[in-house]
């Protein structure tokens, strides 16, 4: 079982973002959850949503404490929130970010494995907002193989309908820009 | 092959209610449930539900539209949760009283001060003894079945009373997960129309609700008290032919690994799939333990609980509710009039957990397991308990 912890900012869509992946695993036979971190929902504060994917029924209700993969929206977040709680020995730290790997290890200080995308140069230009959570969704899949392209981009259309395609250009564009450390 | 997706449990919820063709939701919102509702006018915005949908003034308002409604033979569908369940509360007891076969979903959520919109049992526990037919799912795919069931349960002519589904809020009500949805052929098949014996028809005038004068109260109290006891055999039927149709077996006491265990866990709702799992890890190092789930709360299904559980010698209760002043939890206090006396029954601890959306963990299982195999050595001074309380 692969557990994700995702952090946006409310009204950036990280709760469609972790629906999206879950959906998509499902559609792919697999067991996933997707829940958000349940407040009171407050634009442009930090919120937290969560995904489990597992090969096998998922039976715990409990909130993620331990992810294997943190996915982060935002990229103003990691000064405010770390990033890195409680993450995995073996796990990774998944960033919007314009900085150099060397720039953000110093910054944040994360010692843990990265992959970084320029999400908000990204967005801006294909979807003409800041909006980066399907953006993300690319780095994501980028950096794990959490669930697959093809279900993950069928699921985007099914959300999305007539302003799918600019979601998956801007997917496929941080697929490919997406770096991965060691 | 049943069409397997992944879906809101709550946006499923409506889908169910939909493919239960309802005639009539009465809506008020209240977080956690309000996706249902949402959910159900779109639907019949949408023209996919022929139904009757009623933006109420308040949940008291709900509770009285659903009775009017179940009273001139309409199929008939709500959903709340805590404070909006208790606003309810004057008008659940006629509604079961006077035999309305309404279904409604209950979003499980704690009760203020302080404000909580988090789930925990105390909402459903102040309508307790309501009269109504009360199940709990432990996830999505149950809240869905539970659903379907409760229309064909409450409406059964041997039953005609009104069916409350619990659904723990947020860790249920707002998680995507995989369910298999029916078709709208199968639904049919499995919930026949809705035949009620009366109904309000001014051609055939009938008095409904009238005052119950000393002579005879206490004989009206006693027949809907019959009632809901007997309904446990038209609850099990309903399961039996579901998992005939679909599959899927459900039962008023459910167990997992339990055989021989000397401690149980006993709970009621979502949590029980993280006491599963907290149940592998102690089996594997060798504890003896189990987990009995308490699927049908109303009417209390006593004789089976005992069945499952008479042998262990330690029960330790989750109870998602701590009732100030009261000698233990609800369920806890239940399961001690169960064996009280019964020689060689276990002992019976209640463990308070998760209210107001606290995490109930893998660890705060283990915990109630060591605590209550030390009470059952040394008796405690109350006989409960509140796990995971910070004293500083």
């Amino acid at each position: 079982m692969k557990e994700v912890r995702l952090h946006g900012r409310g009204g950036q869509g990280g709760v469609t973002s972790a629906e999206l992946v879950a959906i998509a695993g499902i559609a792919e036979g697999k067991y996933a959850q997707a829940f958000p971190s349940f407040g009171p929902e407050r634009r442009g504060a930090p919120v937290a949503a969560f995904i489990r994917v597992s090969d096998t029924p998922i039976r715990t209700r409990e909130k993620v404490y331990n992810p294997d993969i943190v996915l982060v929206l935002d990229h103003s977040l990691p000064s405010l929130v770390n990033v890195a709680q409680g993450l995995c020995e073996d796990g990774i730290v998944i960033l919007n970010t314009g900085m150099s790997e060397a720039e953000v290890r110093e910054k944040f200080d994360l010692k843990c494995k990265l992959a970084m995308v320029d999400a908000n140069t990204i967005a801006m230009e294909v979807l003409g907002l800041p909006i980066t959570n399907t953006t993300m969704l690319g780095a994501l899949l980028k950096a794990t193989g959490i669930v697959g392209k093809a279900a993950l981009e069928e699921a985007l259309e099914n959300r999305f309908g007539r302003i799918a395609e600019k979601n998956k250009a801007a997917l496929n564009r941080a697929f490919e820009e997406t770096v991965v450390t060691g | 092959m049943a069409n397997r997706i992944g879906v809101e449990v709550s946006i499923a919820i409506a889908n169910a209610v939909k493919l239960a063709n309802v005639d009539l939701v009465a809506a008020y919102p209240i977080t956690p449930q309000t996706h249902i509702v949402e959910h159900l006018s779109e639907l019949v915005a949408n023209g996919e539900l022929d139904a009757e949908y009623v933006p109420v003034e308040s949940e008291h308002a709900a509770m009285s539209c659903c009775c009017g409604s179940s009273a001139a033979g309409a199929r008939t569908f709500t959903s709340s949760s805590s404070q909006g369940l208790s606003l309810m509360s004057e008008i659940l007891y006629p509604a079961a009283a006077m035999r309305f076969p309404i279904v409604m979903v209950v979003a499980n959520r704690a009760m203020s001060a302080p404000i909580s919109i988090w789930n925990d049992h105390q909402d459903i526990m102040v309508q307790r003894d309501v009269g109504w037919i009360q199940t709990f799912a432990e996830n999505g795919q149950e809240a869905v079945d539970l659903t379907l069931h409760a229309f064909r349960v409450a409406e059964d002519r041997r039953v005609t009373l009104p069916m409350m589904v619990n659904i723990d809020g947020f860790t249920l009500s707002h998680v995507i997960e995989p369910m298999e949805m029916m078709s709208q052929e199968e639904a049919d098949a499995y919930l026949p129309p809705f035949k009620p014996r009366y109904r309000l028809d001014p051609r055939k005038p009938v008095t409904m609700g009238p005052v119950g004068m000393p002579e005879v109260y206490t004989e009206a109290k006693v027949a809907h008290s019959e009632a809901i006891k007997k309904s446990k055999k038209v609850i099990l039927q309903g399961w039996k032919e579901f998992a005939d149709m679909f599959g899927r077996h459900y039962n008023l006491v459910e167990t997992y690994r339990s055989e021989g265990a000397e401690v149980l866990l006993v709970t009621m709702g979502s949590i029980s799939e993280t006491a599963m799992t907290a149940i592998d890890k102690m089996r594997d190092e060798g504890q003896s333990v189990g987990l009995v789930r308490i699927r049908l709360w109303r009417p209390f299904p006593g004789p089976e609980f005992r069945k499952v559980a008479g042998k262990a010698k330690v029960l330790a209760v989750v109870d998602r509710c701590l009732p100030p002043g009261a000698l233990c939890g609800p369920v806890g206090a239940e399961l001690r009039s169960l064996f009280y006396k019964i020689p060689g029954s276990p002992k019976i601890f209640s463990f308070v957990a998760g209210l107001g959306g606290r995490d109930v963990r893998v660890e705060h299982f283990e915990e109630m397991v060591d605590k209550a195999r030390a009470f059952a050595k040394r008796r405690p001074k109350e006989l409960y308990d509140v796990i995971g309380v910070r004293e500083k």
